[in-house]
């Protein structure tokens, strides 16, 4: 199993990173490294044990649905970059 | 002695008999890091006025009678912690800069105990590495040796213990973040059960994994750190329902009469042999004083380092997704939103996150779910499992911490499966949610040699009581590096 330049280059994009072309050949090395490492679960026989995303025990945690105190607005937008009129300023995501 | 070699008992003990007032523990501690910590990288953030005004507060909690056994000691927090006012980077160029608004729930708690804060230690970059080589700002150094690193990725917490520049500090665990530097640097290192301690406010990598604990000098303090810091808190869903970890019962256990089991499969590929010879030396000395050390066999601890190369990456991709420039970070220029975000991530991240989104986001997309995660997933239950089938019959498992001591600086990175195989030993305990402690148990090659114990999920109180033990048999010297 190996991961091609192509793939490196979707998997980029599906990331949402900004990668130069250098740095996708580095990593394609390096993320094949560890993939053929990946083959060491694939000949394990597992009998039919299900998959669990988690070792806790903890079933689904509820809360009443009640407002509570939450932070000012100016200290929420106090680490963002760019915010106008009291919102966060989202690069444009529908051209005009 | 000075002050600032002192255990967090010791000082609160001067602290109560006014050998020494919480100013002056305080200062002593920020003097010390003024002058020494150029040696050992272990600080990205020190606010003296902010830790000054703290102890002022808690030598008055100490007259007044208000006070707890950490009230006036000093802790360093690893800064993937929330800390209200004071700048949050996880050593990340992604959030320089960041001044979160609030406290992390153990943030919050030492602060209600009146333990005063001294500053935000170093980390690999998103405590994704085992050497904080991966550290955007600067490298952390061994006290034991400057040449060689701390171990990760809660390096700067270990080596500000170790180096005397705070008696204790939190640092935080997902394959074996807090454990592998306290072995690296002749510290203690304690990740309590999933569950025990509230992720609320840290930072997240692999959510499934990550649990915060102590980082310090001896079991005693670890125990009193988690006590104060653990137990239920409703604002992290994951967080367990059972009250803080005790530390009362602490000093009440023996070592004789317990079962402990020692996995073969625990002394890996690439186990120096000199550590593998001081770990036997201290199971002998266990046995010694009436403990049973069987060996035994838990066939999937091989599969442990790849299966965690596949589930942490995975929730880190997804974890990793805020960091787009448009809350908090510094935003790059670009064309459109997917062009914004995706440069200020290539731009704000480094290297080793970038690569460990790739595997995860990989890991995660169409055609490879089935065959990579979901299986690493199986792997994860079998693994528990065995674990869980042992603590039926044993009391606690005990291993090797690392299966080597701490490396020269750069000698690993340019050999990343070697890197990843540090964690060898430790990633079990994050699989099954298990408690592990590293103890200082001897040396080889005239550094620290860490020995793990795994007690079963929510057994941390038994677990503490044999490190305890262990550590007064043990009676390591010397205990300190030459600083």
């Amino acid at each position: 199993m190996a991961i091609s330049l192509d793939e490196v280059r979707h998997v980029a994009k599906l990331a949402r990173l900004d990668l130069d072309e250098p740095e996708m050949m580095s990593l394609q090395t390096e993320l094949n490294a560890l993939i053929g490492h990946f083959s060491d679960i694939q000949a394990v026989d597992f009998g039919g044990i299900n998959p669990k995303l988690h070792a806790s025990n903890l079933t689904n945690v509820w809360a009443e649905d009640v407002p509570r105190a939450s932070f000012k607005r100016e200290l929420a937008l106090k680490n963002a970059p760019m915010s106008k009129a009291g919102l966060f300023l989202v690069p444009m995501i529908i051209e005009d | 002695m000075s002050i600032t070699s002192l255990t967090a008992v010791e000082i609160a003990a001067k602290l109560r008999s006014k050998e020494v007032s919480a100013v002056e523990v305080t200062t002593a501690f920020l003097d010390r890091i003024d002058t020494e910590d150029s040696k050992y990288g272990a600080y990205l953030a020190v606010d003296r006025d902010r830790a000054l005004a703290e102890a002022a507060a808690a030598q008055i909690r100490l007259e007044t009678g208000d006070a707890s056994l950490l009230t006036g000691v000093p802790v360093a927090i690893k800064d993937n912690m929330s800390t209200e006012g004071i700048e949050t980077t996880c050593a990340s160029k992604i959030l320089k800069g960041y001044v979160p608004p609030f406290d992390a729930t153990v943030v919050e708690k030492l602060k209600a105990q009146g333990a005063v804060i001294l500053g935000k230690t170093n980390l690999d970059e998103f405590a994704m590495g085992s050497s904080t080589e991966t550290s955007a700002y600067k490298l952390a150094h061994n006290p034991w040796d400057v040449t060689r690193t701390p171990g990760g990725s809660s390096g700067g917490s270990a080596a500000a213990v170790a180096a005397d520049l705070a008696p204790v500090s939190l640092g935080s665990d997902t394959g074996g973040s807090i454990r592998l530097p306290a072995s690296f640097t002749g510290t203690v290192g304690y990740k309590p059960t999933y569950g025990r301690c509230s992720r609320y406010g840290l930072v997240a990598f692999a959510s499934s994994l990550d649990q915060i604990g102590p980082i310090t000098k001896t079991v005693e303090d670890a125990a009193i750190l988690a006590e104060a810091t653990t137990g239920h808190d409703e604002r992290d869903a994951t967080s367990n329902p059972a009250p803080p970890v005790s530390a009362r019962e602490l000093k009440n256990g023996s070592l004789k009469g317990l079962k402990m089991a020692f996995p073969r499969e625990m002394y890996g590929e690439g186990t120096d042999p000199e550590v593998q010879k001081t770990i036997e030396t201290s199971l002998e000395a266990l046995r010694r004083e009436g403990a049973t050390v069987d060996e035994i066999s838990i066939p999937s601890i091989p599969l442990g380092v790849t299966t965690y190369y596949i589930i942490a990456p995975a929730e880190a991709s997804s974890n990793l997704a805020r960091f787009d420039g448009v809350r908090y970070g510094p935003r790059s220029q670009g064309q459109g939103h997917i062009d914004v975000v995706a440069k200020t991530r290539a731009e704000g991240f480094g290297h080793e996150v970038k690569a460990r989104i790739m595997i995860g986001t990989y890991a995660l997309s169409a055609g490879y779910y089935d065959a990579f995660y979901l299986r690493a997933q199986q792997v994860r239950v079998m693994m528990t499992q065995q674990f869980l089938d042992a603590f039926q019959s044993y009391d606690l498992i005990v291993s090797p911490t690392a299966p080597v001591v701490a490396f020269k600086l750069g000698d690993l990175s340019q050999d990343p499966m070697q890197m990843k195989m540090l964690d060898y030993c430790t990633i079990p305990a994050n699989m099954g949610g298990m408690p592990g402690i590293s103890i200082p148990c001897g040396f080889a090659h005239g550094l620290p040699v860490g020995l793990q114990f795994m007690g079963a999920p929510m057994e941390d109180e038994r677990m503490l009581q044999a490190a305890f033990c262990a550590e007064q048999l043990f009676a390591v010297s010397p205990s300190r590096p030459n600083l």
